[in-house]
């Protein structure tokens, strides 16, 4: 990671104006979009864009000829290149030849992906951009912050500095006054200019028509006022049909800005007449800039499912700690991760795709139905074949795969810190170590892993048996929960074996891009785990269960490792998590809990893989519940905790305030015990709050459960 | 209709639009006459009033209103709306679960008058009611007809730190009132249907 990259996210983590708007942001977007949800079918509504929008993908060439026909019937120019320098000519010659002086914009984030205003500026055209927050960062020589709102990141305070300094002196930060005074200014410009720029959310095929949305009324203007109208299309927004239109105009308001509809739709499908009655110029540029090689490309192919409306980056905990900036001078947060590695290159996206925590979040809101964690490790991936991985990296995995090694150098580790160690805990580390024990204690190194214990446990034998994977952390930190594993199932009469011959489930490997090891994890995983007949393949870690239910097979997939695949499903059938596993036993009779147990208020936090990924959520509530426990409801209980497996390492100064929030959230129920169902989630917030010194108790599931089964 | 009267009403309101519905054209051109009075059209530069051509002005007698309220124009160009302070159209549609407005905007005029001045009127007939966006682009002929407008409240913007502001770079207020009675250029057949349905008394 270079420096400049480290500086920007630590300026923007140190802006309280920025992190402070987003993140209030962030809060009353999750409310506002689910009100403007009611009554709407949101799966069903998404389920029709990712159709229809992925059948446009597949047919992008056979569209924009059918569009081109359709609009040029009507007398409409269409232009359409693949090269972002040709669209930029286009313009400005057509400017030329019309002896254009002033131009006027709609918010077009196809102009900025080509940079359009340096070009034309550059030719002594005047470019005004008339969205409200585009102008105010044209004024500030600024970058969108936030594609729906490019200045969220300025205070009205700011806003009135660049007025007084780039318009006119004597504003006052009063935000009405603010306002009126742009639309004061702008009007000239809109009555004087001789070309109108917008970009298009919907080009339709069917009827050559474009479908502008907007709030502020500037594209009405900017359409009916200059003479010539040149709309800037990325072709991945056509769809086939008329009616393809009307589950786009459902989520995109809804998902943008929590408006049942915005202010202005206008649907323009031909030339119109001028105020002076001549008739339009209107010139449609569909421009393809790496959008077909996209759509070829299997996996990437959904990414043209967007819609723009920005709701991965308003879940997003990274981004509304460290906002658009940083993610580069176009397309920001996570979708904009994966459009800038194609409009721009693979090697822009290096940096930025490193900010991803993997939580998931955006899965949940993308009306494309876009995997974006998904093809962020993707991109991952294609850099670390592109690069090749460092010696470091290569050392660390041959270490991480060799369990015996990797405990014993652990324990090494936690020896030589015996000094720093107390109550379980290592609270200081020295020097370039100093990060990850800064905001969170870290465990101490158990003096004897899960494995060696295992061996110590009496178990009747049974026929019915399950095989429990530990993953490292339980193996080497939290050996307990292991135990409480193996109680609570032989209550149940399954007998637990351990297979030696497992090691890391591979999620670290493959969160780096390094799959060829992911791999090697899963083929030594599924030998060892399907070695011996087992009814269940059974783990506490809800990462480990996505490895070894999801990942391994999609690993092969990617590799194109087919003959791994049938072994990889077998083991997948088999796995369980832990608290679906014990609901399942409850709900059969096979384990009950001791009767008329009052145990007092806790609270439970989701963790990322257990709910977005595994779906799991009631499950560990009702045994919880069901066990005596009374459920005090966190704030943003399923928000990522900042541990993020190796993330938190990573980036440590963004992992802290994502960890700290959680920690105010959980500080302000009344509960003094915290229970979640992830060994890594309770690494993070035990050493938060241990480091917080606050009386509040963190425990696994399963350590709960097996004190109160009978 | 009733029902989907009082959808539209409070799905407009909610996103800051007056409605107001009458039975009859003369009610509402005397309220629009009162409400052009009030709002201080006058014959001034920012202060006129521009009335787009639309059928609920055939068989008024657009001299005579002319003549009641000074710096009300119908003759509408860029010049005039930009120096008006209210406009006033007629639109062809409504959508009731949202609170938009639908027109065929292709005529210049027709944006003009709705873009421009701080306060757009907008007269519509009740029955051209329709519950939602699938039944509006049955309405709707994009094949024939080059700019379509959606209308829903006032313009707006929320980017200074995220605040609602009405009225940008569109009017700050929209003003939508429904006749009832059916202008008279514009019947159909099924429009009787609908005024009975509507419990039109």
């Amino acid at each position: 990671m270079r420096k400049e990259f480290r500086d920007s996210i630590n300026t923007a983590l140190h802006n309280p104006s920025l992190t402070g708007a987003l993140g209030r942001f962030s809060e009353a977007y999750r409310i506002s979009r689910e009100k403007a949800y009611e009554g709407i079918d949101f799966e069903a509504v998404r389920t029709q864009i990712a159709d229809r929008k992925g059948y446009a993908a597949s047919h992008l060439d056979e569209l924009a000829d059918r569009f081109t026909q359709k609009a040029e019937a009507r007398g409409t120019k269409v232009f359409r290149t693949n090269d972002p320098a040709k669209v930029r000519d286009y313009i400005l010659d057509l400017a030329r030849q019309n002896g254009v002086k002033s131009v006027v914009k709609s918010k077009s984030m196809a102009s900025e992906e080509i940079h359009l205003n340096p070009h034309l500026e550059k030719a002594g055209i005047e470019v005004h951009e008339t969205d409200l927050g585009e102008w105010i960062i044209q004024l500030a020589g600024q970058t969108p912050s936030h594609m729906v709102m490019p200045a969220i990141h300025m205070t009205k305070e700011e806003v009135t500095e660049v007025f007084n300094e780039q318009v006119e002196e004597g504003q006052t930060p009063d935000i009405p006054k603010l306002v009126k005074f742009a639309r004061g200014k702008l009007r000239t410009k809109f009555l004087d200019a001789g070309m109108g720029i917008t970009g298009a959310n919907i080009a339709v095929a069917e009827t050559g028509s474009l479908v502008i949305i907007t709030n502020e009324g500037n594209a009405r203007l900017v359409t009916t006022l200059p003479k010539i109208h040149v709309a800037i299309v990325g072709i991945e927004k056509l769809m086939a049909n008329f009616s393809d239109i009307v589950p786009v105009l459902t989520a995109l308001p809804r998902s943008a800005t929590a408006q049942l509809l915005t202010s202005y739709v206008s649907i323009i499908s031909g030339p119109v007449p001028n105020t002076d009655g001549t008739p339009k110029q209107l010139h449609i540029i569909l421009m393809d800039n790496r959008r077909t090689e996209m759509s070829h490309d299997p996996k990437f192919k959904q990414a043209l499912q967007c819609i723009r409306c920005a709701s991965c980056l308003n879940v997003c905990p990274v981004f509304r700690l460290v906002g658009g900036h940083v993610f580069g001078k176009v397309y920001t947060g996570g979708i904009g991760t994966i459009l800038t590695a194609w409009f721009d290159a693979l090697k822009s996206s290096d940096e930025i795709q490193g900010l991803c925590i993997q939580c998931g979040n955006c899965t949940q809101v993308c009306p494309g139905k876009i995997d974006i964690p998904g093809l962020i490790l993707e991109l991952r991936r294609r850099l670390a074949v592109e690069k090749g991985q460092t010696f470091t990296q290569k050392a660390i995995f041959s270490v991480v795969n060799n369990r015996r090694l990797f405990h014993s150098m652990l324990r090494t580790a936690s020896v030589v810190q015996k000094p720093m160690q107390k109550d379980g805990f290592i609270r200081h580390l020295p020097f370039f170590l100093s990060d990850m024990t800064e905001f969170r204690s870290l465990p101490a190194i158990a003096d004897v892993p899960f494995r060696d214990k295992f061996k110590q446990i009496a178990q009747t034998k049974q026929k019915e048996k399950a095989a429990f994977y530990s993953g490292c952390l339980i193996d080497f930190a939290y050996p307990e929960m292991g135990e409480a594993v193996v109680k609570i199932l032989n209550k149940a009469g399954i007998e637990v074996i351990f297979p030696e011959g497992q090691t890391c489930c591979g999620a670290p490997a493959r969160y780096s891009g390094a799959y060829e090891v992911a791999a090697q994890n899963a083929t030594d995983n599924i030998s060892a785990l399907l070695e011996q007949d087992v009814e269940y393949v059974v783990s506490a870690c809800p990462t480990c269960t996505v490895a070894l239910k999801q990942d391994f097979i999609s690993t092969f997939e990617s590799l194109g490792q087919t003959d791994a695949l049938p072994r990889a499903r077998e083991l997948a059938a088999k796995v369980m998590d832990l608290s679906t596993l014990v609901k399942k036993l409850v709900d059969e009779g096979r384990l009950t809990f001791k009767e008329g147990q009052k145990l007092g208020q806790v609270t439970y936090h989701d963790s990322c893989h257990l709910k977005r990924t595994l779906h799991v959520s009631e499950q560990p509530r009702e045994l919880l519940t069901k066990a005596g426990y009374e459920i005090s409801e966190v704030y943003e209980a399923d928000m990522c905790c900042g541990m993020g497996g190796s993330y938190s390492l990573k980036l440590p100064e963004i992992s802290a305030p994502i960890l700290e929030r959680k920690l105010n959230n959980i500080k302000q129920t009344c509960a003094t015990l915290v229970v979640m169902d992830c060994p890594g989630c309770v690494m993070q917030i035990r050493g938060g709050l241990d480091k917080d010194g606050a009386e509040i108790k963190v425990e696994h599931t399963v350590q709960l459960l097996a004190e109160q089964l009978k | 209709m009733p029902a989907i009267f009082d959808t539209f009403k409070l799905r407009a309101e909610a996103v800051s639009a007056e409605v107001h519905r009458f039975p009859r054209k003369t009610e509402a051109l005397d309220f629009i006459v009162q409400y052009l009075r009030s709002a201080g059209v006058a014959d001034s530069p920012q202060s006129y009033a521009v009335w787009a051509d639309c059928p609920f002005l055939s068989g008024v007698d657009k001299k005579q209103i002319a003549e009641q309220i000074p710096g009300l124009t119908f003759e509408v160009t860029r010049e005039t709306a930009a120096a008006s302070r209210v406009g006033i159209s007629q639109l062809d549609w409504a959508m009731a679960n949202t609170g938009s407005l639908i027109q065929d905007a292709a005529p210049v005029d027709r944006r003009l008058v709705s873009t421009l001045p701080n306060i757009h009127i907008a007269v519509i007939q009740t029955d051209r009611l329709l519950p939602d966006l699938p039944s509006v682009l049955g309405k709707i002929r994009p094949e024939q007809t080059n700019y379509i407008s959606f209308i829903t409240g006032p313009s707006r913007t929320a980017d200074i730190e995220r605040v609602l502001t009405i009225g940008v770079h569109g009017p700050e207020k929209l003003v939508i009132i429904f006749v009832d009675q059916v202008f008279a250029d514009q019947v159909s057949v099924d429009d009787v249907l609908v005024d009975e349905a509507a419990g039109v008394n």
